[in-house]
């Protein structure tokens, strides 16, 4: 009880962090509306913008080449998973498609491997941020260094266009390419396993893409952030990436460290010292983007998993053991989730306001 | 012809605490060609800017075409055309790519944008080049692409920030002759910035001068030399050897005579009239030979040269 009193309080806190960041999100664009009075609504020169961007990006050698990693990485896991769980399926001796949706096997094409190669969901979290800081960080200081910014500004449309049209295509690729690899995975995983996904086992697959492109558009985000911040191609790309392996490598590391000290077996005395501890590390963590995809993609992806934290014994008294469903899977992680929402919609709000309110000229 | 095209009262633009521009007023009437003089970081950019509505004015207001550019900025874009001084293209698109981009940016259905972009291309010599992309263009080539960049929207006014930088001597009379020919045909209002002065003599109606954030003259240039020095405007080049200190103090004693310089070839008069005659004839008194006697005009050159040699000499006290 206490428990999910605990989950309720994060939903709210974090939903009132996004309502506010939304908020002040869209007075900044009704105060430029406001500023720039008349019929200066121009769709067709934003639809421009995207397409060219967009024609720019799928053109790029760097977004083609971390493609084709994205996608041999993909080829990778996705045999690793169908080789160990065919396995599973020759041992067990049972017919394949009972024994499929008993052990949600089809959700195990993303997050099983043999050993040698990671896992879909490893290489998404790996990869996808390195995707993101691609697709932004040179957003708007490269415009600016080839001093097609001002041309551009000097069109009439409103300043905001630009920044808004380069994330749009941007995410429009990320929704482009995350969704087809899924639903090639899951085809060849169908051809090749011969298990069908049931309804929910779609779903989840679903909503673990919806998390995806959250969660690569957050780094996304703060590319764009750096590229506006900061006027060299090389700081804001070495900035992002510099962000990242610091989540990615030695957050969990320091967390670790503090953990250590404060989670000494000889300091703590009861039970409810050990759990409210046990909790703060925890928070600690989820301060890291990283964490707060992984514990997201686990439990949307391992029905099996029911809690992201510790359970006392009273807890577990007296539930049946069994999957979770779906409804319960994304009640559990709600708060990661709007984290994430919250942590891009942040990023891009710093980035538009302070790209509105930047001088010009281009030295 | 009297119609007020840009007008800038009291404008001030204030970055910390130093003014980029101070109290300027200036108005340009329609199809006019107007320059915009002055050295490094006088205030030109900004000023432009300012016009654009891409830089807010401290105090002060600006209007252009009779719409205020603070107010809506979007409006003055759609009618005005501005080639910024360190203009880009997308490197990896063609030349009428760009342009053709440049008009769906300004809302003009594709076919009409593509015949305008081809018309333009024509019109500034770079119809061979039209389908070669941006990246290969050279500096000159860019500029020109540049000028029809900003004719794609067919403005009223246009604005060149710099259009003559770093282009070839040939490539900056072509391009000179192209913006008059295209400001008269079109009935264009133009205001462009420089500091190579004597190329904007060639084609400028009327020249402001600014000097750090101040507009300190303006006018054709005449006026403009009457302005700033209501004594010498003639100089007279002489060569002559040998050139004595005894000939110098004897020609600087002549009344119309305002100052002389010893330069590498020979001397350098400055005086109010032409006297060439009389120094002539000092000259060969002196018993010197004289091998060539020239004399001209200020142009904007020397107005400007000269304007800061003096401004040094006045500062220093």
């Amino acid at each position: 009880m206490k428990f999910t009193t605990g989950i309720l309080k994060g939903v709210i806190c974090v939903n009132l962090a996004k309502l506010k960041n939304k908020i002040s999100f869209f007075s900044v664009q009704t105060e430029s509306v406001q500023a720039e009075k008349g019929k200066n609504s121009n769709p067709s020169a934003f639809m421009a913008i995207v397409r060219k961007e967009f024609t720019d990006y799928i053109r790029s050698w760097r977004i083609l080449i971390l493609g084709v990693i994205i996608l041999l990485a993909c080829i990778g896991s996705l045999y690793t998973a169908i080789t160990s769980i065919s396995d599973a399926i020759d041992q067990a001796g049972k017919e394949a498609e009972t024994l499929g949706s008993d052990l949600y096997l089809f959700l195990q094409l993303f997050t099983v491997s043999d050993g040698t190669l990671p896992s879909f969901i490893t290489f998404v979290g790996f990869l996808g941020p390195l995707f993101g800081i691609a697709l932004g960080f040179d957003s708007i200081n490269s415009e600016r260094n080839r001093g097609t910014l001002s041309r551009l500004l000097s069109q009439p449309i409103p300043r905001d266009y630009l920044i808004n049209a380069k994330f749009v295509a941007a995410l429009l690729l990320n929704v482009l390419l995350f969704f087809s690899l899924g639903l090639l995975v899951m085809a060849f995983g169908i051809l090749i396993l011969g298990i069908p996904p049931t309804f929910e086992e779609f779903l989840r697959i679903f909503f673990f893409l919806c998390l995806c492109i959250v969660y690569i558009a957050f780094w996304l985000n703060l590319g764009i952030l750096f590229s506006v911040v900061f006027k060299s191609q090389a700081t804001s790309a070495l900035s992002s990436i510099a962000v990242w392996i610091f989540f990615n490598v030695f957050y969990s590391m320091i967390i670790n460290l503090v953990s250590k000290s404060l989670l000494n077996p000889e300091k703590l005395t009861s039970v409810s010292e050990v759990l409210n501890k046990q909790g703060t590390v925890l928070t600690l963590m989820r301060f890291s983007p990283n964490y707060l995809f992984s514990e997201s993609t686990t439990i949307l992806l391992s029905p099996n998993v029911r809690s992201l934290g510790p359970l006392t014994v009273e807890q577990t008294v007296g539930a049946v053991a069994g999957p979770l469903p779906l409804s319960q899977s994304l009640l559990l992680i709600w708060p990661q989730l709007t984290g994430l929402v919250a942590a891009t919609l942040i990023c891009f709000a710093i980035a538009y306001l302070s790209f509105m309110r930047q001088e010009i000229r281009t030295n | 012809m009297n119609q007020t095209v840009i007008q800038l009262d009291q404008v001030s633009k204030q970055y910390d605490d130093q003014f980029a521009v101070k109290d300027l007023s200036l108005t340009i009437s329609k199809g006019e060609i107007f320059g915009l003089l002055g050295p490094n970081g006088a205030g030109k950019t900004t000023t432009i800017l300012m016009l654009l509505g891409l830089s807010e004015p401290t105090s002060g207001s600006v209007t252009v075409c009779g719409i205020d550019s603070v107010r809506r900025p979007i409006e003055v874009k759609r009618r005005v055309g501005y080639l910024p001084d360190n203009i880009g293209f997308y490197q990896n698109m063609t030349g009428l790519e760009n342009l053709v981009y440049t008009a769906e940016l300004n809302n003009l259905p594709k076919k009409q944008a593509r015949e305008r972009a081809e018309y333009l291309l024509e019109k500034v010599n770079l119809t061979d080049a039209a389908y070669k992309k941006t990246g290969k263009y050279s500096r000159g080539m860019k500029q020109r692409l540049g000028l029809a960049d900003v004719l794609m929207k067919n403005p009223e006014v246009i604005i060149l920030d710099e259009p003559t930088l770093g282009i070839d001597p040939e490539g900056v009379r072509e391009l000179l002759k192209m913006i008059q020919e295209l400001g008269k045909e079109e009935g264009m209002t133009v205001l462009l910035s420089s500091h190579h002065l004597h190329q904007v003599q060639q084609i400028c109606d009327r020249v402001g001068l600014f000097v750090k954030g101040h507009l300190i003259a303006e006018g054709n240039v005449q006026t403009l030399a009457e302005q700033l020095f209501d004594s010498a405007t003639l100089r007279i080049t002489v060569h002559a050897s040998p050139i004595t200190p005894e000939l110098i103090r004897r020609l600087q004693e002549l009344e119309q005579v305002e100052q002389v310089q010893v330069v590498k070839s020979g001397l350098e008069i400055t005086c109010y009239e032409d006297i060439s005659a009389m120094i002539s004839k000092t000259i060969v008194e002196m018993g010197s030979a004289l091998t060539h006697i020239s004399q001209k005009n200020f142009g904007l050159d020397e107005i400007y040269h000269r304007y800061f040699e003096g401004r040094d000499l006045r500062e220093s006290s």
